[in-house]
């Protein structure tokens, strides 16, 4: 019987091994000359390598005068306010997207999908107008609004799909001994979702950390973020300063990935809620 | 302990046409078990979260010690809700999970731990407070249910289906537990069940329900001697039912004519239908009313015989197991009735 099985194979075979090397090559390989010039002294064709390296870009990066410190600060704050606002609407709004069924469902569906659908350009420039009559724009409270937008739908439908596998009977449970709603969220709810809620605000972060085009429009130029400031320093030729910028820059994006590979496994908990 | 009154109660779910529960008046006398016994869909669970304020109803009223209740939140009814499925927190350890009741009431640490202790020893758990519910058995997660709602000292404790996740020798002693508990603590207690059985054994007070409407409530004995109905007759496992015609007390059907025939309230003259239990059958060669043997199965305990009457009409008779060595099928016998045994119910 047994030998009839074939033997298990030890490891990936070879053709994958090839695809995922190319894999980390396409994604790792444009990272390289970004890193090359934040510590080149001129680097021009057909030079393989810079002629001198120096550390003047990373020392002009580093420095407070410069305002990359600053800015990365505000983007900060920036993006991590619009994680947090994300998960507090998007929370809800992804309970009752994965739990209740009510008229018109379909279509608020569409509306959370939409942010993604339509171009982000389009949206901001009629947000503008709009926020120029509320007084928001050129505003930081401005740009975390619109940066809710294509954040908001990560967000929901991360917790949608968290509470589509999620059994409300829990919170009956603990209303009939004796908690009340707030405490009901506080130690049902919330010890049930919580890896989904990381998650998606993991995904809201990110998200927002690389807007540009809604950050330059509503901010106005006032509201600095290190796009903004990447940017600036491309397009005025210092490939040194933008260099180190950017590696500072993918710094988030990488640690997020790391901590939410374990809470992606996470997420899949609340299966085992029902009928442990 | 506290008496429960349900006063008209009536539920129709949002979109449904449908009640869920229709007019349902009962009483679940203070510091007893009552049996809510019904088949599966027919309004039980939805009478336990009315009971326990889960639920608003669309009519009625619930009243604890002759107060209404309705506009008390369900935290503050001090009526628990076990479901059937346990819902034990599968992030908090069996202590914690016991615990969270006396936790949600501001109980210190230090106090709960030794409330928490002692529920657990009266499930019969003792020492599994470190425990994941991850790791306990299915009758085990049950107790630990049970544990939790009884530490909070309700007045009224609400069992839904509590026996119908275990396998069969864990069932007869979770339902000893179940009872010997509620006689300690003297909780009202409300038990949803499917099962005639169980609830004979569970309850002496026994309200059965069908689509949403109380059918009969009362002793246990009242449903298999007196039942209110055709349909609580076949609930309660009477298979012999037979329309008949009413008249002067005497009743007529293919079994014959019989005077002396106790009757429901309110058959009347007419129409109506006898059940004879299959107990009360009794096969006697020499009897006049005649019926060929289908079939003879012997169970154990008792003897079961399938008859057909001339009419081509089935009778069930369940006999002393030793009947089965001189009863054959094919052949013919006469059936011997009791009229005081027999039973009218309405049409």
């Amino acid at each position: 019987m047994a030998a009839v099985l074939p033997a298990p194979q030890r490891g990936l075979p070879w053709f994958q091994r090839l695809c995922l090397g190319l894999l980390l090559l396409w994604l790792l390989l444009p990272l390289v000359p970004p890193l090359v010039w934040s510590f080149a002294k001129g680097w021009y064709y057909p030079q393989l390598l810079p002629e001198s390296w120096s550390l003047d870009a990373w020392r002009y990066v580093l420095a407070p005068h410069s305002q990359v410190l600053a800015s990365f600060a505000s983007s900060l704050l920036c993006s991590g306010t619009v994680a947090f606002l994300a998960a507090l609407i998007g929370v809800p709004a992804g309970r009752a997207l994965g739990m209740c069924s009510f008229r018109g469902r379909g279509w608020f569906e569409m509306l959370v999908i939409a942010p993604t659908i339509v171009p982000g350009l389009a949206v901001a420039l009629g947000l503008h107008i709009i926020f120029i009559r509320l007084g928001l724009a050129n505003s930081l409270a401005g740009v975390i609004i619109v940066h809710l937008i294509p954040t908001l739908p990560y967000m929901i439908l991360v917790m949608a799909g968290v509470f589509a596998n999620y059994d409300p009977r829990y919170e009956e449970q603990a209303r009939s001994l004796g908690a009340n709603s707030w405490e009901v969220w506080r130690h049902v709810i919330l010890p049930a979702v919580y890896p989904g809620i990381i998650v998606g605000a993991l995904f809201a972060f990110i998200v927002s950390w690389s807007q540009y085009v809604m950050t330059l429009l509503i901010g106005g130029g006032k509201v600095v973020s290190v796009p903004l400031l990447l940017f600036n320093f491309a397009s005025a030729g210092r490939n040194d300063i933008a260099g180190a910028i950017c590696m500072l820059y993918i710094i988030p994006g990488a640690l997020i990935v790391l901590a939410s590979a374990r809470h992606l496994k996470g997420a899949g908990v609340m299966s085992n809620l029902s009928n442990p | 302990m506290s008496a429960v009154t349900l006063k008209e109660l009536s539920k129709t779910y949002l979109g449904q046409d449908h009640p869920a529960l229709d007019r349902f008046s009962l009483e679940l006398p203070a510091g007893e078990i009552t049996a809510l016994l019904g088949p599966s869909g027919c309004g039980k669970t939805t009478l336990l979260k009315l009971v326990a304020g889960l639920l608003r109803p669309s009519g009625g009223d619930v009243l604890f010690d002759g107060e209404s209740v309705l506009d008390v939140p369900p935290e503050r009814r001090d009526a628990v809700l076990v479901f059937q499925d346990h819902l034990l927190f599968p992030y908090m350890d069996v202590a914690d999970n016991v615990g969270f009741g006396l936790r949600m009431r501001g109980m210190s640490a230090k106090q709960l731990a030794s409330e928490v202790d002692e529920a657990l020893e009266m499930v019969k758990l003792p020492g599994f407070g470190p425990r994941q519910p991850a790791e306990l058995s299915g009758g085990q997660r049950q107790r630990v249910a049970l544990a939790r709602s009884l530490v909070v000292k309700p007045k009224i404790l609400l069992l839904d289906e509590p026996l119908s996740n275990l396998d069969a020798h864990l069932r007869l002693e979770m339902r000893d537990l179940i009872v010997s508990l509620q006689r300690q603590t003297r909780v009202t207690c409300a038990v949803v069940t499917h099962d005639q059985q169980e609830a004979v054994e569970m309850a002496k007070r026994i309200a059965l329900m069908m689509d949403g409407r109380l059918l009969q409530a009362g002793a246990a004995a009242d449903f298999y001697q007196r039942p209110a109905s055709a349909a609580v007759a076949r609930f309660f496992g009477a298979h012999n039912i037979y329309p008949c015609t009413v008249e002067q007390g005497r009743v007529k059907c293919c079994l014959g004519e019989f005077e002396g025939v106790p009757q429901a309230d309110g058959v009347g003259t007419g129409k109506a239908q006898v059940v004879v239990r299959s107990e009360h059958v009794g096969i006697d060669g020499s009897a006049s009313l005649r019926a060929r043997i289908e079939a003879v199965d012997y169970l154990g305990t008792a003897c079961r015989v399938r008859a057909v009457l001339p009419d081509g009409g089935k009778l069930l008779a369940m006999l002393p197991p030793e009947r089965a060595n001189e009863l054959k099928a094919g052949e013919e016998t006469g059936i011997a009735l009791d009229p005081a045994r027999l039973w009218v119910v309405p049409f």
